[in-house]
C-alpha cells in the first residue's frame, strides 16, 4: 500500500532529523533514492534546489514534491502529515517536561554527540549530489564534466570567500551553464 | 476559546512560513519579532528557551517552533492550528512547483538550467558542512572528531543506513552521560 509506505518513510524522516534544515536531507536521500526509488539521484538534487529556493522547511517541501509525484494529491498531505507526526509529540512532550522542570539536561549530552555525526552525514550526501552533478555537461573527460568542474570551484570560492547569497549563487551556477552549453 | 486570537495565530504563522527564506534559525527570529515584540503573547526568555528546544527536538525547527508557540497560545487546538499555519504555504507552493517541474523539465533550456543550479546547490552543501565541521572540530573534543570522522567513513564507504548511524551516536551520547556521572562520583 503507497500510502502507508509514504507515512511510513516520511515519519522515519521526521524521526531522526536532528538538528533541523540540512540534517534531514541525508535522510531523505535514503528513503526516497536509496530504499525506495521514488526519486533519482538527479530529482533529488533538484528537489534540494528547489527546496533551497522556497519558503518553508526542507522535510516539509520534499514530502509535498514525493508525494506528489508518487500518489498525487493525497500523497502529499499523508507524507507531510508523517513527517511532521514525530515532531508533534516529541515537541509537545518536551514543552510538559520543560514547564515541569525547566532544564533538559541529559538531551544536551545526548545532543553534542549527535551533532557531529549530522555533520558528517551531510557532507556526504553533498558529494553525492557533486558526483551526479559533474557526471554530465560539456567537456567530457573520464566521465567527468570539465566545466561542470570549473562552475563548481566558482561557486564555492564565492561561497567561501565573499560569503555570497546561496540562492543567488545557484542561479547564478544555473545561467552560467546555460551559456556554457550555447557556447560549446 | 479565543476565536479571534487563534485567527491572529494562523494569520501570523501562515505569514512567517509563507515569507521566511532561509530555513529555522531565520523563522525562529521572525517570530520573536511577531510573538514577543509585537503581540507580547510570549516572553523574550521565553523564545530563547523555545529555539533551543526546536533546534534540539527531531523534525523541523520551524515546525517546532509552531507547536511550542502554539500550545504556549492557545493549547492543544492552538498547537493544531500553529502547526497547519505553518506547514500550508510550502505545501500549497511546491504543490504548483511539481506541476510545473514535470511540465518543464524535458524543455532543453530549463534541463541546463537546473543542471547548473544542481552544481550550484552542492556547492552550498558543502560550504555548510564545513562551516558546521569547523564548529565541531573547534570545540577541541577527541569524542566528537571520532564522530565525525566515524560517522563519514560508515556513509561514504560502508553505505551504513542514515538511522543505524544516528541512533549509534545517541548510544555513544548515553554511555558518555553515565560515564561521566561515574567519574563525578568516584571523584567525590
Amino acid at each position: 500500500m503507497i500510502y502507508l509506505e509514504l507515512l511510513w518513510s516520511f515519519i522515519q524522516i521526521g524521526l531522526f532529523s536532528i538538528g533541523g534544515g540540512y540534517a534531514a536531507i541525508p535522510l531523505i536521500q535514503t528513503q526516497t533514492v536509496e530504499i525506495h526509488n521514488w526519486l533519482s539521484m538527479s530529482e533529488f538534487t533538484d528537489l534540494v534546489t528547489i527546496a533551497e529556493m522556497t519558503p518553508g522547511p526542507i522535510a516539509v517541501n520534499s514530502a509535498t514534491f514525493v508525494g506528489i509525484r508518487i500518489a498525487g494529491l493525497p500523497g502529499a498531505v499523508i507524507a507531510t502529515i508523517g513527517v511532521i507526526l514525530p515532531s508533534i509529540f516529541i515537541v509537545s512532550l518536551l514543552a510538559y517536561i520543560y514547564r515541569k522542570y525547566k532544564s533538559a539536561k541529559g538531551l544536551d549530552s545526548i545532543l553534542s554527540c549527535l551533532r557531529p555525526a549530522v555533520v558528517a552525514l551531510i557532507a556526504s550526501a553533498g558529494i553525492a549530489m557533486l558526483i551526479t552533478a559533474v557526471s554530465t555537461g560539456e567537456v567530457m573527460m573520464y566521465g567527468i564534466s570539465i566545466t561542470s568542474i570549473v562552475i563548481f570551484i566558482l561557486a564555492f570560492f564565492c561561497l567561501r570567500k565573499f560569503k555570497f547569497n546561496p540562492i543567488l549563487v545557484m542561479v547564478a551556477c544555473g545561467i552560467i551553464n546555460l551559456i556554457v552549453s550555447f557556447i560549446f | 476559546m479565543d476565536i479571534k486570537k487563534l485567527g491572529k495565530l494562523f494569520v501570523t504563522c501562515f505569514y512567517i512560513s509563507a515569507f521566511t527564506f532561509g530555513g529555522g534559525f531565520v523563522i525562529v527570529t521572525f517570530m520573536k519579532k511577531k510573538f514577543v515584540d509585537e503581540l507580547k503573547w510570549i516572553s523574550d526568555e521565553e523564545m530563547l528557551d523555545y529555539a533551543a528546544l526546536a533546534q534540539s527536538s527531531p523534525g523541523a525547527i520551524a515546525v517546532n517552533a509552531a507547536i511550542l508557540v502554539g500550545w504556549k497560545v492557545c493549547g492543544l487546538i492552538g498547537m493544531l492550528v500553529a502547526v497547519l499555519a505553518t506547514i500550508l504555504p510550502p505545501m500549497i507552493i511546491i504543490s504548483i512547483i511539481s506541476f510545473i517541474y514535470d511540465i518543464f523539465i524535458t524543455n532543453p533550456i530549463v534541463k541546463l538550467v537546473l543542471e547548473g543550479m544542481q552544481i550550484g546547490v552542492a556547492a552550498v552543501i558543502l560550504s555548510v558542512s564545513i562551516d558546521l565541521g569547523i564548529n565541531v572540530v573547534k570545540q577541541k573534543n577527541i569524542l566528537f572528531i571520532l564522530i565525525i570522522v566515524g560517522a563519514f567513513i560508515a556513509d561514504m564507504v560502508f553505505n551504513v543506513n542514515v538511522i543505524i548511524t544516528i541512533l549509534s551516536c545517541a548510544l555513544i551520547g548515553i554511555i558518555k552521560i553515565i560515564y561521566d556521572k561515574v567519574k563525578r562520583e568516584v571523584i567525590e
